[in-house]
């Protein structure tokens, strides 16, 4: 069983959702930003999404275009991404990681070869924000070769005839973006979330994971008492970049994880 | 995918010219570029449709525009006959306007109420800004702050007409970063908006649709140059940043072996240097919805691009030049900022015409091959817009000095 099987396995015995925990791979800078991911784990993060610098973010909001901005200034590309999460299996073996980011670096890297590199440094899944299923038959049989899980998105603008399409592909986890829009910008209801949720049951016994618009510990827990995974990003990026240069870039986003994982972990469903 | 007999039935129904093209958007977008797909689909095969496309073209753009024959630059130039294809006589100045007429109708029949937009150097901005005033829907448009400042007279008239220009201070503040906010845009509002994409590149449908709605160009040329000489051109060649201009003149003509067709693309300081020419000195990528060459690193990371012509600042193309270029149907060249901007002032002296700085790259391809070329052979030209927008950018990049002793 892949690393997601097993988190999500062990998060199930726990009656629990996941909390996922996005930073950007190399913001400010390679060490603070190893530092920061190192320390995920113990922080209360279950499962763990990298973001992948890309210089055209057009799905990203003001927080995660600037987290992209500073970590290509110093010097951020995939290749070093790579070697973060290889580090960071040093240390950890049990925690899911997750890929972020836009399709271009990973095609103009080969797909096939960048899959094969990836599942060597230990990633278990690939988000691509601009890959729909329409497209991505390039990719997902290379990541299917390598044990990497391709995390397709739904959003409040798939419908029910779309649904059964992208959901047969998919395979680690859904992740549902909970509000038509960018990250870090508005959110939605429970209300819409937990209608959104169901709905998407209804067609995958995967677990499915909302993001987009959580911030807060308070919301944080409320969307885990109806989904299986509370995605977290811009947040905590924010809250990396406010302490960026200081003695707390290491120590300010991992306290704002600690407290959102004491929001999900409160919020038994 | 495409029928081997000609090079102009694509895209397939996925979207892809060869390997180009496509439809690589978030997953929000998807169901809505499905309803353009299926929308335009319809819209294209009703005569209403297309009665109604040419009513405005005729009567509100001022179509057919000439095929004119300029006398004293053949004559400069030393070679081919040179004809002009006059967009820069469309309403608004530019052909940009063709796109505009057919997409608003569309979004009119898909009752979408608010129109957003991309613009560069504010050609598209402002031809949008027209058809919104026209049929009285909102209109907001993305401009890079630094187009913003090289083309103020073009955002002056576009606030004239009623929309809003919003400033997009991300990246080098131009063209690309522009299209990155309004596909945000875009996202954030999938209910009511419709975004009007100004050239041959974005996700399926828009390459295929936007060429069609501009081939009226080359369909015109057609008529025209039958008119005046009796024969089909010996070549074709306009300026290319998208590349709207240049597939609207090209299509028409791509099945017809013997017309050579030329593409030029924006040099910019120089091909070693800043400069804007995908196909010469980029490598095939996915952005913006569709896989085309672009200018990138070695990490996949998007490069700025430069050109003195703001329209022609982008680092991609249209994705159906991709493919001509790989296949080889089309030629593409370059011309460089110096280059442009000396064919700029030669045009205006010798022809009475300003002509826009994109344009002016296609002229100043044209005088370089036209020596060349038997005095018989017939080159069209796309004169694609008008040149009064970049009078402030020729000034201060010749000084008056240069300018006095031309």
């Amino acid at each position: 069983m892949s690393r997601l099987g097993r988190r999500f396995m062990k998060l199930a015995a726990e009656d629990r959702a996941a909390l996922v925990t996005y930073t950007m791979a190399c913001d400010p800078d390679r060490a603070t930003s190893q530092a920061i991911l190192n320390g995920l784990p113990a922080a209360g993060a279950d499962i763990i999404e990298v973001g992948m610098p890309f210089t055209d973010p057009m799905a990203d909001g003001p927080a995660i275009q600037l987290a992209a901005q500073r970590s290509l200034k110093a010097g951020g590309s995939l290749t070093l991404t790579l070697e973060m999460i290889a580090e960071f299996r040093k240390a950890d073996d049990a925690t899911p990681v997750v890929l972020m980011g836009y399709y271009n670096p990973v095609y103009v890297w080969g797909p096939e070869k960048f899959c094969a590199d990836a599942a060597k440094a230990g990633i278990d899944g690939l988000i691509l924000v601009d890959l729909p299923p329409e497209e991505a038959g390039e990719l997902v049989p290379h990541c299917r070769a390598n044990k990497i899980d391709f995390i397709f998105l739904t959003t409040p603008t798939s419908d029910d005839a779309r649904l059964p399409a992208i959901v047969a592909e998919a395979s680690g986890f859904v992740y549902y973006v909970s509000i038509a829009g960018i990250t870090g910008t508005a959110s939605a209801s429970g209300a819409a979330i937990e209608e959104a949720v169901e709905r998407i049951r209804r067609h995958t016994p995967l677990p499915v994971c909302v993001g987009f618009g959580i911030k807060t510990p308070e919301q944080a827990a409320e969307v885990a008492r109806i989904a299986d995974g509370v995605v977290v990003g811009s947040a905590i990026v924010a809250a990396a970049a406010e302490a960026a240069g200081t003695d707390k870039a290491v120590s300010a986003p991992l306290d704002l994880v600690r407290k959102l994982a004491e929001g999900v972990k409160a919020a038994r469903r | 995918m495409q029928n081997l007999n000609t090079y102009r039935a694509g895209p397939d129904e996925r979207g892809h010219f060869g390997i180009f093209g496509g439809r690589y958007v978030a997953e929000t977008l998807m169901p809505l570029i499905l309803e353009v797909e299926k929308a335009y689909a319809a819209a294209k095969g009703d005569p209403a449709f297309l009665d109604e496309f040419r009513y405005w073209l005729k009567n509100y753009v001022g179509r057919p525009n000439p095929l004119y024959f300029a006398g004293r630059l053949t004559e400069a130039f030393g070679g081919a006959r040179i004809y002009l294809k006059r967009e820069d006589l469309n309403h608004t100045g530019a052909h940009k306007i063709n796109n505009c007429i057919g997409q608003i109708l569309l979004a009119r029949r898909m009752g979408k109420r608010r129109i957003i937009a991309e613009t560069g150097a504010g050609q598209h901005g402002v031809a949008t800004a027209t058809v919104c005033a026209l049929f009285g829907l909102e209109c907001v448009v993305y401009m890079g702050a630094t187009d913003i400042e090289r083309q103020a007279p073009n955002v002056y008239r576009m606030k004239l007409l009623g929309a809003e220009v919003r400033p997009v201070t991300s990246g080098a503040a131009t063209l690309k970063d522009a299209m990155n906010d309004a596909l945000r845009d875009w996202v954030t509002n999938v209910a009511d908006t419709y975004y009007l994409i100004g050239t041959v590149a974005g996700p399926h449908p828009y390459p295929a649709m936007v060429r069609d709605f501009q081939s009226v160009i080359g369909e015109e040329v057609r008529a025209q140059i039958m008119e005046a000489e009796g024969r089909l051109p010996d070549s074709l060649v306009a300026c290319i940043g998208g590349g709207s201009n240049a597939m609207g003149l090209f299509h028409p003509f791509l099945d017809d072996k013997d017309v050579r067709i030329i593409g030029v693309e924006a040099a910019g300081f120089g091909l070693d240097k800043l400069h804007a020419a995908s196909l010469t000195g980029g490598k095939p990528g996915v952005l913006h919805g569709n896989r085309t060459y672009l200018l990138q690193d070695g990490h996949g990371q998007i490069d700025e691009a430069h050109s003195i012509s703001a329209g022609l600042d982008y680092p991609g193309i249209g994705p159906e030049h991709a493919w001509l270029h790989d296949i080889g149907r089309v030629e593409y060249a370059s011309v460089t900022d110096d280059e442009a901007l000396e064919a700029f002032q030669r045009l205006t002296r010798l022809e009475g015409i300003i002509p826009a700085l994109e344009s002016s790259h296609a002229i100043a391809h044209a005088g370089k091959i036209a020596g060349t070329l038997p005095k018989d052979h017939l080159m069209v030209v796309n004169l694609s817009g008008r040149g009064d927008k970049d009078v402030n950018t020729v000034a201060r990049a010749l000084g008056d000095a240069t300018l006095g002793g031309l």
